[in-house]
């Protein structure tokens, strides 16, 4: 692989009262190379949203983050200030999230949403803005583009208005698109879809994509490493064929036994699932997060110092347990 | 399982259809233009055994919703026919209609929908069994730790009130609360499309649980393949309103004969053959 864009050490984000303060997001660490997909995937509220939003420093009231660096293209986010921010917001990163309707302005017709993008981000004229809006219409596979231009969010399906939102992201071919669940409210048609969007432009503009997703199927997909999260922590990383096929870390796997597959059509299996539910926030103080749901798990795990170890090329594991070959 | 000859099926439908007439737009009502009739079930046919669970898949808006209602009524069908055991659901009013619906219970995507958020958990359940004089319910508290029990909460639940829990939690408070007025059927609306995997699993094995346990037929809707694949036992595939395919779950999914079916079982994503699209740079 070729040079890191994003490289995210040590990244806690907490919230709540000075001396009750409690990390909703401990110690992550991440990198993306130049070119690179990364996938976060984990459950509803392990803390993948946030760790986005560290990237453009836009956390949700209250929320605090700490790191040791937040690199970007060499230069760390955390030291920006207003100005330098601004710029970083709108050409370095493009987001994308699960519902197109929080971001698209429902009085506006799409296509003036997207030439508005392309005046102010990018300084273009207003006619050279809607020549580049339509073309981006066109780009994102949006059929009769000079019609849809017209078209006011509401009027458009939802995997049309997530195309507009794609068009909007990477209006100023940004370095890293940040796609937040993009795909989770589609249909699976439309899904595979805005995934082999995603993975054209990355092609074409050459940038990179973090994109978060708690379906192992679309990470596996589309992503050439992966991060796995579980109660605020990366508990394994690497690339994705080596996490599906060997998961080294009891989470992980547990996680990995408990989807459903079509291959199993018929057979009757029961899967295990895992048993109880995810960490509230502030419910772990220390030790491993999965402690009270691991198969693996001994006294030690309750306190051990929770580090990254290298169980295979590229490939780290949060767990000082070794469970064999993968299955 | 197909019904065999001399017994008959659970439920039959028969070329049921149900139209929606579509808003008019601004510039419809502009032009004077009447609304479109937009056919959400198109002559759609299927039975169900007793015992048996039946998948309905196919891509949002292609009418799985729109025909899981109209098995009680929740939606007025237009034409065709609804045989529950022997009573027409159509034709059903009054005392007729309640007691059909009591014998199919349904269970939705958002408990949030169907749970009151003011009343005890305990209450909710006490108060569906009443209503249908079940057996037991002279005995609150044993009657309602005995229905949460089925779906693996503890008695100590009953306390709780719907918001207190976790959405698979409240899962199971809807689902209790269907099964405490003694139902045959259980159609099941995206009941865990919204839960993480590992909740999920727990679900659908409380599914498969109260079929094996109380010989219930479950109608499970969902629009993700994977989970059909693992918990019908039929399958029918909709598109645009209509069933393109139905069969046993192993042979649809794995000789599909529609193309429909073919294109959503390829769009499908999968963890277990990774293949990053792009492949790294
Ligand atoms: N605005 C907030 N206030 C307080 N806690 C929050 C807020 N946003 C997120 N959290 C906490 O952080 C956790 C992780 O959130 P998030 O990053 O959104 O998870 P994910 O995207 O993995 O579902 C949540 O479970 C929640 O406890
Ligand atoms: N009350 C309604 N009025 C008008 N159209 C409706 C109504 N309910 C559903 N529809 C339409 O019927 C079709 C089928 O919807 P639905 O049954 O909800 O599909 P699914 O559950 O498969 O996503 C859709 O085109 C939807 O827009
Ligand atoms: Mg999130
Ligand atoms: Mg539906």
């Amino acid at each position: 692989m070729s040079d890191i864009l994003l490289r995210i050490e040590n990244l806690r984000i907490s919230f709540g009262k000075d001396d009750r303060r409690v990390a909703a997001v401990n110690g992550v660490s991440l990198e993306v190379g130049s070119g690179e997909v990364v996938g976060l995937v984990g459950e509803s509220g392990s803390g993948k949203s946030l760790t986005c939003r560290s990237v453009i420093r836009l956390l949700p009231p209250g929320g605090e983050m700490t790191a040791n660096r937040v690199l970007f293209e060499g230069v760390d986010v955390q030291s920006l200030d207003r100005d330098a921010l601004r710029a970083h917001r709108a050409h370095n990163v493009g987001m994308i999230f699960q519902d197109p309707f929080s971001c698209l302005d429902p009085t506006k017709r799409i296509g003036e949403q997207i030439a508005e993008t392309l005046r102010v981000n990018v300084g273009l004229d207003r006619e050279a803005a809607k020549v580049q809006a339509l073309s981006l219409l066109e780009d994102v596979g949006i059929s009769s583009p000079e019609r849809r231009y017209l078209a006011y969010p509401h009027e458009l399906s939802g995997g049309m208005r997530q195309r507009v939102m794609i068009a909007i992201a990477v209006a100023t071919k940004p370095k890293l698109l940040i796609a937040d669940e993009a795909t989770t409210a589609l249909d699976v048609t439309t899904q595979a879809q805005i995934l082999d969007l995603i993975v054209r432009l990355r092609r074409e503009i050459g940038m990179s994509v973090l994109l978060v997703s708690h379906d192992f199927g679309v990470i596996a997909q589309v992503c050439d490493r992966v991060a796995v999260m579980y109660g605020g922590y990366v508990v394994e990383f690497g690339p994705v064929a080596d996490i599906c096929n060997r998961p080294q870390h009891p989470y992980t796997r547990a996680l990995l036994d408990s989807i459903p597959t079509i291959e199993s059509a018929g057979q009757r299996i029961r899967r295990d699932g895992i048993p109880g539910q995810p960490p509230s926030l502030g419910e772990i103080e220390q030790g491993c997060p999965f402690v009270n749901r691991c198969s693996y798990a001994s006294d030690a795990c309750r306190t051990l110092e929770l580090s990254m170890r290298e169980v295979g090329p590229g490939h780290t594991s949060a767990c000082p347990v070794t469970i064999g070959s993968g299955s | 399982m197909n019904a065999s000859p001399d017994t008959l099926p659970l439920l039959r439908v028969t070329q049921a259809v149900k139209q929606f007439v579509l808003r008019r737009t601004l510039g419809d009502r502009v032009a004077r233009r009447p609304g479109v009739l937009h056919t959400a079930v198109d002559h759609v046919s299927f039975e169900l055994g007793s015992g048996e669970v039946l998948g309905l898949a196919g891509g949002s808006g292609s009418g799985k919703t729109t025909l899981a209602r109209m098995l009680i009524r929740l939606v007025e069908p237009d034409d065709g026919q609804i045989m529950f055991g022997d009573s027409d659901v159509r034709a059903a009013s009054g005392h007729a209609l309640r007691e059909i619906r009591r014998q199919m219970q349904m269970v939705f995507q958002d408990p949030y929908s169907s749970l009151n958020p003011r009343m005890r958990i305990g209450a909710a359940i006490f108060e569906a069994g009443k209503v249908h004089h079940q057996p037991g319910v002279d005995d609150e508290a044993a009657f309602v730790a005995r229905v949460l029990d089925l779906v693996r909460l503890p008695a100590s639940a009953a306390r709780r009130f719907p918001q207190e829990l976790s959405g698979g939690q409240r899962q199971r408070v809807a689902i209790a609360r269907a099964l405490a007025v003694g139902p045959k059927v259980l159609i099941a609306d995206e009941a865990v499309s919204a839960l993480d995997v590992s909740i999920q699993t727990q679900l659908l094995n409380l599914f498969l649980d109260l079929r094996d346990e109380l010989g219930l037929s479950i109608i499970f809707v969902a629009h993700q393949l994977s989970v059909i694949a693992e918990v019908a036992d039929r399958v029918a595939i909709m598109h645009e309103g209509k069933i393109v395919e139905i069969g046993p779950t192993a042979e649809v999914f794995h000789r599909p004969q529609h193309d429909y079916t073919r294109s959503l079982l390829a769009a499908h994503p999968s963890h277990t053959a990774p293949t990053p699209r792009g492949g790294s740079v």
